[in-house]
């Protein structure tokens, strides 16, 4: 063990640490977006929406990740659309999260009382209204707990996108331990800023649950 | 003094002004679920003005009654009217079923208080208050809050404007729960079973609420177990058996001159609960 190695390899670390970091925040926001609407979707009461939701939830959540993200990487460019490695990296994670997130809305929806939505509707709130003011807020105070996880996951398995040659934390450490050769030094550098980041996120998560739990 | 089920005798009871003018009327309502009936041809009228007590044991059908009433739940036969007009489907031959974007004009004029509250957690008391307000009546966020302080006032907690429902005792929560409705000035008010979800100490705060509105001539049909209560405040009660309505009437009468078995019974049950 030579510790010099990761005190010189750290700056790069470090740079594709924030990449990862930004990665996977956005493609947690654009799940957030995706799995709400999906989430929607299938508790609309149309048959067509939840079928649609439906296969889409069981193909995301039921193929890995690394092969969702492979194949947008080589299939889209079939059908003529280029896609730049770090699009695909955004668009798999977003896609696989929005699944997830789907499912974990759906759970807390159900754990909000029926009296609440039954008492806008007694006083003449639409139905949109009932789900902005009403289920929402509560489906995502019960969620936190869940998403902050489902964040974490998500920042890991970020470390897939590294074989289509996006920079970030995973791929940086292969490239900088094939240059000086020193394997051990750099993954376990690598290791401790992801579990590093990892709990700075789940301090959050506890942070923000706290501050819900006073309303 | 005969107990009927005829609206047209509940007509003939003496009535305090001159002419009264039917606030709802319930002709012929019947519903079920499946195989099992829960409402059979249910006659009632409710005044302008008037307290509606329905009483009657658990399965008696009173507080689904009382639902059909702003359609929260459906009624296959028959035909509920609110000031004349035709609750849950449209007045034609043959009719046909609202849906919630359609019953929403009809909603906003009745008010319903719920056992649980089902206040919004996520919301202080104030905000409770004007939410619906801001988002059904249109108004802007300050007037909202003007009137929801007013509202909070009215049921005695100006001081809890700010807290949230979970800070709040059960009674104040329940009081909460009406204001939020009063707010909207709601022509008709139906209460599910009010004070059935709260500690026996803190009934009274919730029933001198509901007296101030009766005394203030506020139309409210009362599903409810409080016998005091149904004795002294409603202008007239309903007793519900089996779906049915089995004795209606002044509470004097139904309370201590009606026939039917089953309420004596229901009564008698009621007395020995409440004697210690």
């Amino acid at each position: 063990m030579k510790f010099s190695v990761i005190v010189d390899a750290l700056p790069h670390l470090l740079g594709a640490a924030v990449t990862t970091i930004w990665i996977s925040l956005l493609g947690v926001m654009l799940g957030q977006v995706i799995g709400v609407l999906v989430c929607v979707a299938r508790q609309s009461g149309r048959r067509a929406l939840d079928v649609a939701g439906g296969v889409y939830v069981s193909f995301f959540r039921g193929v890995p990740l690394l092969i969702q993200l492979l194949l947008i990487y080589y299939m889209l460019p079939l059908i003529g659309i280029d896609v730049p490695p770090l699009v695909a990296a955004i668009g798999a994670l977003s896609l696989a999260s929005g699944a997830y997130v789907s499912e974990i809305y759906r759970g807390s929806l159900n754990a909000v009382p029926h009296g609440q939505s039954e008492a806008a509707l007694a006083l003449g709130f639409s139905a949109p209204t009932i789900w902005k003011r009403i289920l929402l807020p509560q489906a995502f105070r019960i969620s936190v707990p869940a998403l902050v996880n489902e964040l974490i996951l998500l920042l890991k398995a970020s470390s897939l996108i590294s074989v289509v040659g996006v920079a970030e934390l995973t791929r940086t450490s292969q490239t900088i331990s094939a240059s000086n050769f020193r394997p051990l030094e750099i993954y376990l550098a690598a290791g401790v800023i992801y579990l590093a980041i990892n709990s700075a996120l789940a301090l959050f998560g506890a942070l923000v649950e706290r501050r819900l739990a006073q309303g | 003094m005969a107990i009927t089920e005829s609206p047209a005798a509940a007509v003939k009871t003496p009535a305090p002004a001159a002419e009264p003018t039917p606030m709802v009327t319930i002709r012929g309502v019947s519903k079920a679920y499946g195989p099992n009936v829960v409402l059979r041809d249910i006659d009632l009228t409710v005044n302008k003005s008037e307290v509606v007590c329905l009483i009657g044991p658990s399965g008696s059908g009173k507080s689904t009654l009382l639902r059909c009433i702003n359609f929260l739940e459906v009624y296959d036969r028959g035909e509920i009217r609110i000031e004349g007009q035709l609750v849950g489907y449209s007045d034609t031959t043959p009719r046909r079923r609202l849906s919630n974007a359609e019953l929403r004009g009809l909603r906003r004029n009745v008010g319903m208080v719920f056992q649980q509250f089902n206040l919004w957690p996520h919301m202080t008391a104030l905000e409770n208050v004007a939410e619906a307000l801001v988002q059904v009546r249109g108004m802007d966020k300050g007037a909202a809050a003007d009137r929801a302080r007013q509202m909070l006032a009215r049921v005695g907690l100006a001081d809890k404007a700010d807290s949230y429902p979970s800070r709040l005792s059960g009674g104040q929560q329940q009081r909460v729960a009406i204001a939020r409705v009063i707010a909207m000035e709601p022509h008709l008010m139906l209460f599910d079973e009010p004070t059935s979800a709260l500690d026996p100490e803190l009934v009274g705060e919730v029933l001198q609420v509901m007296r101030d509105l009766a005394a203030d001539g506020m139309t409210m049909v009362v599903v409810t177990h409080e016998m005091g209560f149904a004795a002294n405040v409603a202008d007239r009660v309903a007793f519900l058996d089996r779906g049915r309505i089995a004795a209606f009437g002044p509470p004097r009468e139904v309370f201590h001159e009606s026939p039917d078995p089953r309420l004596t019974q229901f009564l008698q049950t009621y007395h020995e609960r409440n004697s210690f």
